[in-house]
């Protein structure tokens, strides 16, 4: 009998579950604060949810922190600053109007150079997730590109691109109701949604049905609008129109096309009447007044309430989160006046988030998958003055992720990613029979081979780097342990655990054969030092491999 | 009288060569009707579904000759030259966008039918809620969590997971021939499909230690992932050895980026069923079809986004299929088309169109019974940016024929699966086997006047019916929604009139019609 069989054969008899997160039944946690046990399991569930996954050093930033002081951290935004896309491409195309190095955000529209700098931009924008510091920032941008989607292939015009992303940088810690109007006027967005075609002689909904079915109110049945509602909001929505002339693009209204007749609404929004306006300003005072009105239905804050418990929580929301979670968490919003961070504050504080129940249940999406990586085996890449080698660096993991179905730029539709919308798989679409062998792949390339990129640059995992994060590496079970505990979100079984164990310490030799072994790999006096060190790397290498093709890795 | 004697009977009776949207009764037997009488099998049979993403603009692609006067007053901006339309065999009402030659060609050589105004009775112009009513087949205001594919497979390899491969099914039940797994193969219990974008290299993966799961989200998470993985296992080597010993014999597959990926898409599925792998049912799918703006290209109209998706689907749709007589297989795999929603009958000022309700779609094969089912839909003479083409059919009647006609499930499993009784459609050739579905195929219903026109509270309707069985007449306002069922009763042969009620009606376009099981007929109202 091998190994294997040896562990099917023993499935019916595993030991029952006894480590903490092993419970059977669920629990009623609310929204209250979470005042149980504060430990490093605690803390790496935060980072894992509210991050793209905590690097080493991320947690030891954290060390000695209560859990609002840790959640205060992650949602000080103060002092991110981010350097906007640059021209990565000038050593293979010329651009008369920017340097190499410098950005082309303010750069006049050039047929030629518009899909370099496209290209530029989704580099740049997976790099934002792996250079982040441990705030929810990034983590969030991803929550409104998906929430806001704007498709890249429908908008080719980069500086455009970036602006759209910029509202979303903007706006998207802040406060919902002007991020809402922002992106309504958004010049991607009105070329997006048509709405720079939509005028008083041929209106144009597209627009103002995504506006309430997807951005605001959503589909759940206490959204009744109706199909004349959404006729209404695309009058009241007449006349904007984009600039092309100026650079870059920008957005303006036009009182000419628009419609300036009174728009009456259904009971749904209490047969609301939005006074036909005219003149300069009749576009934004009817789209204030139109926003009002649908910011009163408190169908908004649950709305946003209910998504961002998919990304943040999981995507099943039964009765009790409902009523414990989203209904409270929904009443913050709207007491806050729909400011964001007050929510997120009670959701990452709440004992609901630390339930032992909601550990681990949330299928990484790719960017999460590719960056959270990088950061645990703390990946180099080239030097930041390197330009064309480090976009190539991220355009590595952007071609990665196009793979698994995670285009960054160019969600699907502008519903964003089946994961966060579509009933009833939700996060499992991440998972197909053809993703998830891409994702293993992945993995085992960057862990064993590693991706050249020119003659200086090797994207590979260093083993020995994230080993000596550890405690005490040269403790079998105590190595093993901490890697399980960094890497996977749940606690294995202990025949799991006697299997990566068999990686270490074959056919069950004593613990110290480990110990001696790995301090004569790093400890070069050793006379076995060099042999040792290769074995050793060997061994971890194996080990983490094991690690992540397990099912639990691709959890968070 | 046997079954066999009666159709036989019915057919050297028929004096006069009837005419039925386009096909007479001769080719009904040349086209092995009756030799498809007593063969009762799903074995080897496979069913293509090509999904056109985001709402293809029916009106644009099975062109109503016989309305083109309104057609062009409601969308004078996009529509074709009536000269440029391709012209379809034995019928002079109906015809092709200009980039369907392969289309055309399948259709003319009787291997093609064309079901008008397919839909549902209360459309959603949702792009997402309409997808997830035609993957699960559910009704418009109800949300179910598995599709019409998924329970069919699982009726028909039960309990699937458990003990599956097995010796009498080595294959995958679905494949997706792309990245994502649809709704349509999500059984009760597990998703049912697999999805494969490059069949000969599937990369093998480790975790396949099957244990216990803690009983939390987590741990549901976590089985799901490890069933996929062990699945992903058993089944990467069956697909690539069908990889291996199956080939394309086509020519006619594009090469280059214009062909797009929807022809190799289709080129992987011929190459697998030929290669032996016994799965029943695939999915392909196309893009793009959201043509908000840009459709056409201005100042002609036969070019454009919308042009060039039908050209690829057109292509790929004559390859595949010649491919699939090339290798002999021909006669065990139909494929059909379909999409979310049609587009308004009225285009918008970008020369685009916006979300609409019913559409045509497509079914080819050998198998399939060739013509065109249902009428063109109706155009009014003055149309408002809500008019809709309202359904002629439901789809869930094309997914019941399906099922029954083609994967011979007895209607009984086939109404437990869709939810209620759907009449089937004749799109087979084995359809008219049955005695009651090829009477109503027989009868010829139509609407004659409706008196006033336009009307305020009242009008009368005139109409007939030549052979009898249940009539049903409705009306539908111009968003496609079902308003009213003025009667479902069963008639004889005859003429008849019926005072429609019009009270409370809000003024503006409605759309009325008479439907037998098999057959339909409308007429645009005008209410004052």
């Amino acid at each position: 009998m091998n190994r294997r069989q040896f562990l099917r054969f023993n499935t019916s008899a595993a030991a029952p579950p006894t480590e903490g997160l092993r419970v059977t039944r669920r629990t009623n946690t609310g929204l209250e604060p979470y005042t149980s046990s504060w430990n490093i399991d605690d803390k790496l569930h935060l980072l894992r949810r509210a991050t793209f996954g905590p690097s080493q050093a991320d947690l030891k930033a954290f060390d000695g922190l209560s859990l609002e002081q840790m959640v205060d951290k992650l949602l000080d935004t103060s002092a991110v600053k981010i350097d906007p896309p640059i021209n990565n491409y000038g050593n293979n195309i010329a651009d008369a109007d920017v340097a190499y190095g410098q950005t082309w955000i303010n750069a006049p529209y050039n047929a030629n150079l518009e899909f370099a700098r496209l290209l530029s931009m989704k580099g740049w924008m997976w790099s934002l997730a792996v250079n982040q510091k441990p705030t929810v920032y990034e983590k969030m941008l991803l929550f409104w590109h998906n929430h806001f989607a704007v498709q890249m292939t429908s908008i080719p015009i980069a500086s455009s691109y970036y602006y759209y992303f910029k509202v979303l940088m903007d706006y998207g810690m802040g406060n919902f109701k002007t991020f809402t109007h922002q992106i309504t006027v958004d010049p991607a967005m009105l070329f997006y949604l048509n709405g720079r075609l939509n005028t008083k002689n041929a209106p144009d909904e597209n627009y103002a049905r995504e506006l309430q079915e997807l951005f605001t109110l959503g589909k759940g049945p206490e959204s009744q609008y109706t199909e004349d509602d959404v006729k209404a909001a695309a009058r009241v929505l007449t006349g904007f129109n984009i600039n092309i002339t100026s650079t870059p693009i920008s957005s303006i209204f036009q009182s000419a096309r628009h419609d300036t007749t009174d728009k009456t609404f259904s009971a749904f929004y209490g047969n609301t009447v939005i006074k036909g306006r005219t003149g300069i300003s009749a576009g934004t005072d009817e789209l204030n007044d139109l926003l009002d009105m649908i910011f009163k239905k408190e169908e908004v804050s649950k709305y946003i309430c209910r998504r961002l418990y998919r990304f943040f929580v999981y995507y099943k929301i039964d009765d009790n989160a409902e009523t414990q979670v989203i209904e409270p968490l929904a009443k913050i919003f709207r007491d806050n006046n729909y400011e964001i961070k007050p929510v997120l504050k009670a959701l990452f504080m709440s004992a609901h988030f630390f339930d032992s129940w909601n550990r681990g249940c949330v299928i990484k999406d790719p960017l999460t998958h590719s960056v959270s990586f990088v950061r645990q085996y703390q990946i180099d890449f080239p030097k930041k003055t390197d330009y064309e080698l480090l976009y190539k660096a991220y355009g590595f993991h952007n071609g990665y992720m196009l793979l698994n179905q995670m285009d960054l730029g160019d969600p699907p539709s502008v519903a964003g990613w089946d994961a966060w919308h579509q009933l009833p798989i939700y996060h499992r679409a991440w998972i197909t029979s053809d993703s998830l062998p891409k994702r293993n792949e992945f993995q085992d390339y960057l862990l064993w081979i590693g991706h050249n990129i020119g003659a200086s640059y090797t994207m590979k995992v260093d083993v020995w780097k994230i080993t000596q994060g550890f405690s005490a590496p040269n403790d079998a079970d105590k190595l093993i342990n901490e890697a399980c505990h960094f890497l996977l979100p749940v606690n294995l079984y202990k025949l799991q655990i006697a299997d990566l164990k068999e990686i270490l310490l074959p056919g069950g030799i004593p613990d110290y054969n480990w110990t001696d072994e790995y301090n004569a790999a790093v400890t070069p006096s050793y006379p076995n030092h060099a042999t040792a060190r290769q074995s050793v790397a060997l061994k971890l290498g194996y080990l983490y491999k094991r690690i992540m093709n397990l099912s639990e890795y691709q959890l968070s | 009288m046997k079954r066999r004697s009666f159709l036989k009977a019915a057919a050297a009776s028929t004096v006069l060569p009837i005419s039925l949207n386009g096909m007479n009764l001769r080719s009904l037997q040349h086209t092995g009707l009756l030799g498809a009488l007593g063969k009762r099998s799903a074995n080897g049979k496979v069913l293509v579904i090509i999904q056109l993403n985001g709402g293809n603009d029916g009106l644009n692609m099975v062109i109503p000759l016989d309305q083109y006067q309104n057609l062009t007053k409601a969308r004078s901006n996009v529509v074709l030259q009536e000269s440029s339309v391709l012209a379809l065999k034995n019928t002079t009402k109906t015809g092709l966008h200009p980039k369907m030659l392969g289309a055309r060609r399948i259709y003319d050589n009787n291997k093609m039918s064309i079901v008008q105004s397919v839909g549902y009775p209360q459309p959603d112009f949702s792009h997402f809620r309409s997808m997830d009513i035609w993957m699960s087949a559910s009704n418009s205001n109800e949300v179910l969590t598995n599709g019409w594919v998924g329970r069919y497979l699982d009726k028909r390899y039960p309990k699937y997971p458990q003990g599956y491969p097995n010796a009498s099914m080595k294959d995958p039940l679905a494949l997706q021939i792309g990245p994502l797994v649809s709704l349509a193969f999500m059984g009760p219990i597990t998703n049912m499909g697999m999805a494969v974008t490059n069949p000969s290299s599937v990369y093998d993966l480790l975790d396949n230690a099957v244990g216990e799961v803690p009983a939390t989200p987590a741990g549901d998470e976590l089985a799901y992932i490890r069933l996929l993985s062990q699945q992903t296992n058993e089944y990467a080597d069956v697909i690539k050895n069908a990889a291996a010993k199956g080939t394309n014999k086509s020519t006619k597959y594009p090469t280059g980026v214009r062909g797009g990926n929807l022809a190799e898409q289709l080129k992987i599925v011929a190459r697998l069923v030929h290669g032996g792998l016994q799965t029943p049912v695939y999915m392909v799918s196309l893009g793009g079809f959201d043509t908000h703006s840009a459709q056409v290209q201005a100042g002609d109209t036969k070019e454009g986004s919308h042009a060039d998706l039908l050209s690829q689907l057109s292509i790929a749709m004559e390859a595949f299929q010649d491919d699939l007589e090339l290798l002999g297989i021909s006669d065990r795999v139909v494929s059909m088309t379909f999409s979310e929603f049609g587009r308004r009958v009225q285009s918008n000022a970008s020369t685009g169109t916006d979300h609409g309700a019913a559409a045509p779609l497509m079914v080819f094969g050998d198998a399939v019974q060739p013509g065109i089912i249902g009428n063109n839909p109706s155009i009014p003479s003055a149309t408002t940016v809500n008019d809709n083409v309202p359904m002629q059919f439901d789809f869930r009647q094309v997914y019941g024929s399906i099922l029954q006609d083609w994967f011979e499930l007895p209607p009984s499993e086939v109404k437990a699966l869709l939810g209620e009784d759907f009449n089937t459609l004749p799109i087979f050739k084995n359809s008219l086997s049955r005695i009651d579905a090829f009477a109503d195929f027989m009868t010829q219903i139509s609407i004659g006047a409706v008196f006033p026109n336009p009307a305020k509270d009242r009008a009368l309707i005139s109409y007939r019916t030549d052979g009898g069985g249940t009539l049903q007449l409705c009306i539908y306002d111009s968003l496609g929604r079902l308003i009213q069922t003025c009667f479902n009763k069963p008639h004889h042969s005859g003429e008849y009139e019926h005072e429609l009620d019009l009270k409370g009606l809000t003024p503006g376009n409605y759309i009325i019609q008479l439907r037998s099981p098999l057959k339909s007929d409308t007429q645009v109202l005008h209410v004052m």
